[in-house]
């Protein structure tokens, strides 16, 4: 019977693992569903192209977006840059967002290493990031034909949340999903 | 090249790791001596192989490296030299090494310092270390390795180190850490490698005892420097938030210091001995439970480290293994039979550490159970919602209060049988004292309060029930110089473990109950204030760091009229990664801290600005650093200084001479 009850620590163990395995892979900051499933917001701001034409959300509706928030003055969006080059030659629709920036310097740097954005949304005040709850560039959100936030990528975008996550949510919204 | 050395020399430690699991632990099998004499060369070699990772991984910082993933991500050209070498262990991967490379410090020394233990037990012991070892190689080189290239196309600069990170605090605290956590993992080995041998005797015991005080002793210094480091760094005067990473190094410190309570009991009387096993194993897992929920993403803490749900199996797969398999161990092997030893009485010392460790166990099952409450909830579907600060604020005083009248009885408790008119008539005066400083402290630091008050009372009332035992206890013929000559080592461990306790106790009630904090908007000229202190915004000016830049606000504070401090706050924009971080400023003393944050620039020239007066916060740390003091003079106690000239062969037959101790040579 003593001997059954030195078993007891093993048992107690086992528990605790088992409430330990079942807390793994589930993201405890809830980080990506604060815009998921609601309207891109409301906003009125400058091509960085074209600096008189004034866009909204409404310009974002009618097919399914890539919004890339980035800057130049953030290294990962230098990294992530050549990936979004490529997704462009695949015909991935990218707008670009350019955040908290220099208009001169994002036009210097699109011109050096090639434009992927169907267009570039200028927000040098910030206010379209802080509406999308962006905390750093860069950050990328997938946006159905009828404007609803379907996905958010915090950092950079490369070909794992591509496949594993992007890629699949927009073959479900091609199906009308 | 380089990196890719530094890889292939930890798939050779891993090599060499396997061999050390192997070779003698076979010998003990076989009772072939030659194989069990591999055991102290294999952690040598693995100890070579370890480190030359871990350089050539800092040399890889060091040469802004870019092309090596981590360190493109860690670390940026313009970031100074020794934040480099912090960097180093800044993220999962690198950090990571650390754990592996002071692991190996570890098994290097055991391997050194065991020259005088029985082969086959150091063979076991090596052997055990070596499998805690494989597995954390495996972690690295299969999920997490820190050399992985960026290429072909390699960043030109790197992300840059977190700027929360670039601090002094960051440089000295994981590897003081680390050596507590690690540390343990020499206990644990011991317990294993004495129930595979099924000798759990003494002797076991009082080998484990000074690797487990050294250990807690890191432990402790390592807490104190994250608690610092926070308080410095986070902005707002804070210095434990029961976030989970710091219950994560607080639980195996609760088990440790039971560990090491109870190997007295153990070495001393022979008593506990299943019990002391199981705590040994318990620590050890606790270290391990905490790197898990550091590094599996499973709960939400201020150190987010890239977490993956692979990482989180494999540490949960290792931990499970570890705890499993030696638990399942002990349940075979640990003796069932009543120890020899008797005791009676409610004041036997063995009584007294024994309720020591109830209490010291019950408090870490509340901040276990506090921890991982939102992952019970969420298993059992009822949400997520975190217990937090109120959660631990309520139930851990009254622990600490338990803990502390304990102490100060078990002082004065001897070995077997204590008479209880012993005690009593012994904690009068100290009782008496305790009350009366403790109403007095209240009412210098403000008004009196009941949980102010017992807190400093418990404070005073260690303090004075150990000065009343040193003075006993120092009592000589030749006269008291002389006696307080005569007092062990270990006995000095002692008091100064118990002293540095009451200092944070002390700390931690003044700085919660009388700390001051003020919000408050102010321009240039404006001034606020506290207590009799009167803070002056004079003006803010610009300041170029290497990274950053900043805008430095200046504040004069002034008592009565008199100038005693100037301080900058700084708000500093870093230059790599466009995060902007509020630096404090502190004007550090003895018995107060002033602490200024600047908030938002709320218009031109107008700052939302935190004024802080924090009384005694720095007893805490000063506290923390005594009892690591007295871990230190409790191994640099005579008896183990002597021991490594004896042989083997009476140290086996030890332990019984504990028992005849003399007054003085209690034991910590």
């Amino acid at each position: 019977m003593r001997r059954l009850m030195l078993f007891l620590p093993v048992v107690l163990a086992v528990i605790l693992g088992a409430i330990l395995y079942n807390g793994i892979g589930k993201d405890p900051s809830h980080l990506d569903s604060a815009l998921v499933g609601r309207q891109v917001p409301d906003f009125h701001l400058p091509l960085l192209q074209q600096p008189d034409k004034m866009v909204g959300p409404e310009q974002l509706k009618g097919k399914t977006v890539l919004l890339n928030v980035w800057a130049t003055w953030c290294p990962t969006c230098e990294m992530e840059y050549p990936y979004l080059m490529q997704l462009a030659k695949q015909g991935v629709y990218i707008v670009g967002v350019d955040y908290k920036d220099d208009p001169a310097k994002a036009k210097q740097w699109i011109e050096q290493r090639g434009n992927p954005y169907a267009y570039v949304i200028q927000d040098n005040k910030g206010t379209l990031g802080f509406d999308l709850g962006v905390y750093g560039a860069p950050e990328t959100f997938l946006i159905d034909p009828k404007g609803i936030v379907r996905y958010r990528q915090v950092g950079a975008l490369d070909s794992q949340a591509w496949k594993n996550k992007i890629k699949p949510l927009i073959d479900k919204i091609g199906q009308g999903g | 090249m380089l990196p890719e050395f530094g890889h292939f020399a930890l798939i050779l430690a891993l090599a060499l790791a396997l061999m050390q699991v192997v070779v003698p632990l076979v010998g003990t099998y076989t009772g072939q001596s030659r194989l069990m004499a591999f055991a102290r060369p294999l952690a040598a070699g693995q100890f070579v192989f370890v480190i030359f990772s871990f350089l050539v991984l800092m040399q890889s910082f060091l040469t802004d490296d870019f092309s090596v993933r981590y360190v493109a991500e860690n670390s940026s050209a313009l970031l100074p030299w020794y934040f480099k070498i912090g960097a180093v262990w800044g993220g999962h991967e690198g950090s990571l090494l650390l754990w592996v490379t002071i692991l190996s410090v570890w098994t290097l020394a055991v391997a050194i310092f065991s020259r005088r233990l029985p082969q086959e037990f150091v063979a076991r012991v090596l052997s055990v270390m070596g499998m805690i070892s494989v597995g954390f190689l495996l972690f690295i080189l299969l999920t997490s390795n820190p050399f992985t290239r960026f290429l072909p196309n390699s960043p030109t600069h790197g992300v840059d180190l977190n700027p929360l990170l670039q601090d002094i605090g960051l440089i000295s605290h994981p590897p003081m850490l680390y050596m507590g956590y690690v540390g343990f993992s020499v206990a644990f080995a011991f317990a294993i490698a004495a129930l595979m041998g099924g000798k759990l005797d003494t002797a076991w015991a009082r080998w484990s005892r000074p690797w487990t005080t050294v250990a807690w002793a890191f432990l402790s210094c390592g807490i104190a420097l994250g608690s610092w480091w926070a308080y410095a760094e986070l902005g707002w005067g804070g210095w434990w938030f029961w976030d989970p990473v710091e219950n994560a190094s607080f639980m195996p410190w609760l088990a440790g210091t039971a560990l090491m309570h109870t190997l007295a009991v153990t070495e001393k009387r022979g008593a506990f001995k299943s019990w002391t096993v199981l705590l040994a194993i318990l620590t050890f897992a606790m270290s391990l439970v905490g790197t898990f929920l550091v590094r599996s993403g499973v709960l939400t803490s201020v150190h987010a480290f890239a977490a993956s749900p692979e990482r989180g199996k494999f540490i949960l797969a290792l931990l499970g293994i570890a705890v499993v398999g030696s638990l399942v161990l002990y349940a075979f092997r640990a003796p069932v039979v009543r120890s020899r030893a008797t005791y009676e009485g409610i004041f036997s010392r063995e009584i007294m550490l024994l309720l020591n460790n109830v209490f010291l166990l019950v408090a870490l099952l509340l901040v276990l159970l506090g921890t991982i409450f939102p992952l019970i909830l969420e298993g059992m579907n009822w949400g997520k919602i975190s217990v937090g600060k109120p959660f631990f604020n309520i139930v851990f005083p009254p622990i600490v209060v338990a803990v502390a009248i304990l102490l100060g009885l078990g002082i004065f408790s001897r070995w077997k049988r204590t008479e209880t008119r012993h005690i009593t008539h012994r904690i009068v005066w100290p009782a008496i004292g305790a009350i009366v400083s403790g109403v007095v402290l209240c009412e210098v630091y403000g008004a009196f309060r009941v949980w102010p008050f017992i807190g400093c009372a418990i404070a005073i009332w260690i303090v004075l029930t150990t000065a009343r035992d040193l003075w006993e206890k120092s009592g000589h013929s030749q006269g008291r110089a002389s006696g307080l000559r005569r007092l062990t080592r270990s006995y000095w461990g002692m008091v100064f473990g118990h002293l540095g306790l009451a200092m944070v106790i002390l700390g931690v009630t003044i700085v919660s109950n009388y700390g001051v904090a003020h919000d408050v908007r102010m321009g240039e000229g404006d001034s606020h204030m506290i207590n009799d202190l009167k803070f002056v915004f004079t003006g803010v000016e610009h300041v170029q760091g290497p990274n950053y830049s900043a805008e430095a606000a200046i504040f004069h504070v002034y008592r009565d009229g008199k100038p005693i401090a100037v301080l900058y706050p700084e708000k500093r924009k870093y230059t790599v990664t466009g995060q902007v971080m509020t630096e404090a400023a502190i004007d550090a003393g003895l018995f107060r801290d002033l602490y200024v944050a600047l908030g938002e620039p709320l218009e031109k020239d107008v700052w939302a600005v935190r004024l802080q007066y924090k009384p005694m916060v720095r007893w805490i740390w000063f506290g923390a650093m005594v009892m690591a003091i007295g871990g230190a003079l409790a191994i640099s106690d005579r008896r183990y200084r002597i021991r490594s000239r004896r042989t083997v062969e009476t140290d086996l037959a030890g332990g019984k001479e504990g028992v005849s101790a003399k007054p003085g040579e209690v034991s910590a």
